[in-house]
């Protein structure tokens, strides 16, 4: 049990780093080498983590050395570990894009210095929600999360980032108020928060009251979640913020939502009365989600939308709550985070090229940078599920299951399931045509030039640009440090496919977990249940 | 478990006084909406740990005597939370009047134009529809009728459709 050891790290590493990059502030360099390190340094332990889990069960450390029903405790099984490094890896390619992009756009010595800071509470918070072991440390990592989630969507303070921030930090507020809550109805019925313990404790109440707590915990998770009834906040807000923002935003906010309803779903509430509305809200989360995508012109726009549709997939394995579902689900998730995150990181070097995101302004970019268009390419048919790629993979799977369930609800969510993805292929055509394949007339040239002045980096100030279209003379290069980071999580989602076999293996033992319930419960509390 | 009646009507009163600004356009209101709440909340926790006993200070107090620390612990953590929050939306609330002159939350831009698009879209197909002018009840007013009459041109109607 030696690598109980490493599991607050992921906590507690990167907010050391926030204070010393806080401290630091003054040296863009140092800033830069601090957060760089402490973010590789958590990949490499959510690594042995997910090892160590997957090897020897759960990895349960007790902090401050109370036990658990009475003190904090975090638990990294192998559902935790997979997605801690899932989201460290691209935590590490966002940060490693926004370097280059802030030297860009800036010069050398003019970094924004709470930028790196709040990157790394924005990291913490996340691995300490995967990683929490009662519920009220859950709303700790998620307000940890959230409220640095505030400050990097409203950075530089324009009119239109707060605007979107706003509406975000109201509907973040209101859904954080049902989770505590929910929190304190859950104390006054069981008399504890630690989840393994309410595990046991909430089957012995009466049904109603579970029910009452069960949608509270949903429906706070949903909003987080952006599961469809609850998504509207979602594609106003996302946009506005700068690339790689929106890109970690989409990426993990949302996912934590959805590991939170993944475990609160499994572990608390096993036989939910609930799974055919969470069915209906996963078919309306897909459909709706991607009608709006399809209607959209701005790219960020097009794929905000695209992420509230696939979370519907996910929603869609947690709610068959059969093994092979929840497998699904987890493999979804990962391949999600990644693309995802590739995606919005490449609407960014798409916004850079091009000067603009708007599908009516962009035009012949697979001319202009042959690589941009390559990397567009991948991670869109990706998302879409043709064949090869992990996108496929997942969807399969999660129809499998479906099929497998064999309820008349399950094969209307498995149809859902086949259009939504038929959809996403032909919005991410649409915009692959628009935007790269289409040549651009000389009255759209002229207006890129105007629209390249309008482009906002991370202050919110316009970036230069000096009519690169325009004149064709590349005065905006691709930075090998943007399309870097873009093209290593193409790698991984690449990588995805490849070790498919192997990291389905994983996820059908995570699920096999979750479904039995005793091997996180006895970690937890070796003595059982008081 | 007994629970305290007085408590328990703060809590409701907290609650529906919160919901409400919460409800409101001004970002003024939704922070004191979210104070208002947030203090309900913490009120629930200390509903939620019981009756009241003594301090929970082992040594001093018999064990059976004391009153539930942990949701006084979870009551702190939550009331530091709201402290934060609070400060960053009242910032927020102050920026957005510093750049609008006041600290409405705004509709959004985009829904705003594609909502027009679509109405522009309803217009057009029904000149296409009427080319002798009957119009449906949405385009039945005057401007409509006046913009239907050069050659149905959907961008004829563009400034009426941008009245709405």
């Amino acid at each position: 049990m030696s690598a109980s050891v490493l599991v607050p790290l992921p906590v507690i590493l990167p907010l050391f780093g926030a204070g010393l990059a806080l401290a630091l502030g003054r040296s863009a360099r140092a800033q830069r080498v601090v957060s760089v390190v402490v973010l590789a340094l958590m990949v490499a332990i959510a690594a042995v983590l997910l090892v160590r889990a997957d090897a020897d069960g759960p990895q349960v450390m007790h902090v401050g050395g109370w036990e658990a029903p009475l003190g904090i405790s975090l638990v990294a099984d192998r559902l935790s570990a997979l997605m801690l490094l899932v989201s460290a890896i691209v935590a590490l390619c966002v940060l490693v894009y926004s370097l280059s992009q802030g030297l860009v756009e800036y010069g050398p010595d003019t970094p924004l210095s709470i930028y790196h800071p709040t990157f790394l509470i924005l990291v913490a918070g996340v691995a300490n929600a995967f990683l929490s072991g009662d519920l009220f440390n859950l709303y700790v990592g998620f307000e940890i999360l959230l409220a640095a989630s505030y400050v990097l969507l409203t950075l530089g303070g324009t009119a239109d980032r707060i605007r979107a921030g706003s509406t975000y930090v109201v509907v973040s507020l209101a859904s954080s108020i049902v989770f505590l809550t929910a929190l304190a109805l859950v104390y006054a019925a069981t008399g504890t928060v630690s989840m393994a313990q309410l595990a046991g404790r909430l089957d012995e109440l009466p049904d109603g009251v579970a029910l009452l707590l069960q949608l509270m915990l949903l429906t706070a998770f949903a909003i987080k979640a952006a599961v469809f009834p609850l998504s509207a906040w979602l594609p106003d807000s996302y946009p506005t913020a700068p690339a790689p923002v929106t890109a970690v935003f989409a990426g993990l906010l949302t996912k934590v939502g959805v590991y939170a309803i993944i475990r609160t779903q499994t572990l608390l509430f096993p036989d939910s009365p609930l799974s055919d509305a969470l069915l209906w809200a996963a078919l309306l989360t897909m459909v709706i989600g991607i009608l709006g995508a399809v209607a959209q012109d701005d790219l960020k726009r097009m794929l905000s939308f695209t992420l509230v549709s696939h979370i519907g997939y996910m929603v869609f394995g947690v709610a068959l709550a059969t093994d092979d579902g929840l497998s699904g689900a987890i493999y979804y998730v990962v391949h999600h985070i990644v693309i995802q995150t590739n995606l919005f990181l490449v609407a960014g070097l798409i916004e850079r090229r091009g000067g603009s995101t708007s599908l009516e302004r962009l035009g012949g970019l697979a001319r202009l940078s042959p690589v941009l268009a390559l990397l567009f390419f991948v991670p869109a048919m990706n998302l879409a599920g043709i064949p090869p790629f992990s996108g496929f993979l997942g969807k399969l799977g999660l129809m499998q299951a479906g099929v497998d369930d064999g309820s008349w609800l399950a094969y209307v969510l498995v149809a859902g399931s086949v259009v939504t993805s038929l959809l996403t292929l032909y919005a991410m055509a649409k915009a692959w045509n628009r935007a790269f394949w289409q040549p651009p007339s000389s009255e759209e040239l002229s207006s890129e030039a105007e629209a390249a002045g309008a482009t906002t980096d991370l202050h919110g100030k316009p970036v230069r640009t000096d009519g690169a279209v325009l004149t064709g003379k590349a005065a905006v290069v691709m930075r090998a440090g943007m399309a870097g980071p873009a093209a290593a999580l193409l790698a991984v989602g690449v990588a995805l496919t490849v070790f498919a076999g192997p990291l389905f293996g994983l996820t059908d033992r995570a699920a096999a977990d979750l479904r039995e319930r005793t091997p996180y419960i006895e970690a937890v509390l070796p003595g059982g249940a008081p | 478990m007994s629970a305290n009646l007085v408590l328990v009507v703060v809590v409701g009163v907290l609650f529906a006084a919160g919901v409400y600004l919460l409800l409101e356009r001004s970002l003024t209101r939704v922070l004191v909406g979210v104070i208002l709440i947030g203090n309900g909340v913490n009120t629930l926790f200390l509903v939620a740990s019981g009756p009241a006993g003594r301090a929970p200070i082992v040594g001093l107090n018999d064990v059976d005597d004391m009153s539930d620390p942990l949701p006084q612990a979870l009551v702190l953590t939550a009331i530091v939370i709201t402290l934060g929050v609070t400060a960053f939306l009242l910032a927020m609330a102050y920026r957005a009047w510093q750049l609008n002159g006041n600290d409405e939350v705004q509709d959004d831009v985009e829904d705003a134009a594609i909502r027009r698009r679509a109405e522009l879209d309803e217009v057009s197909s029904s000149y296409d529809d009427s080319a002798g002018g009957t119009m449906d009840e949405e385009g039945a007013d005057e401007p409509a009728a006046v913009a239907s009459s050069p050659d149905g041109d959907p961008a004829a109607v563009g400034p009426e459709g941008e009245q709405r």
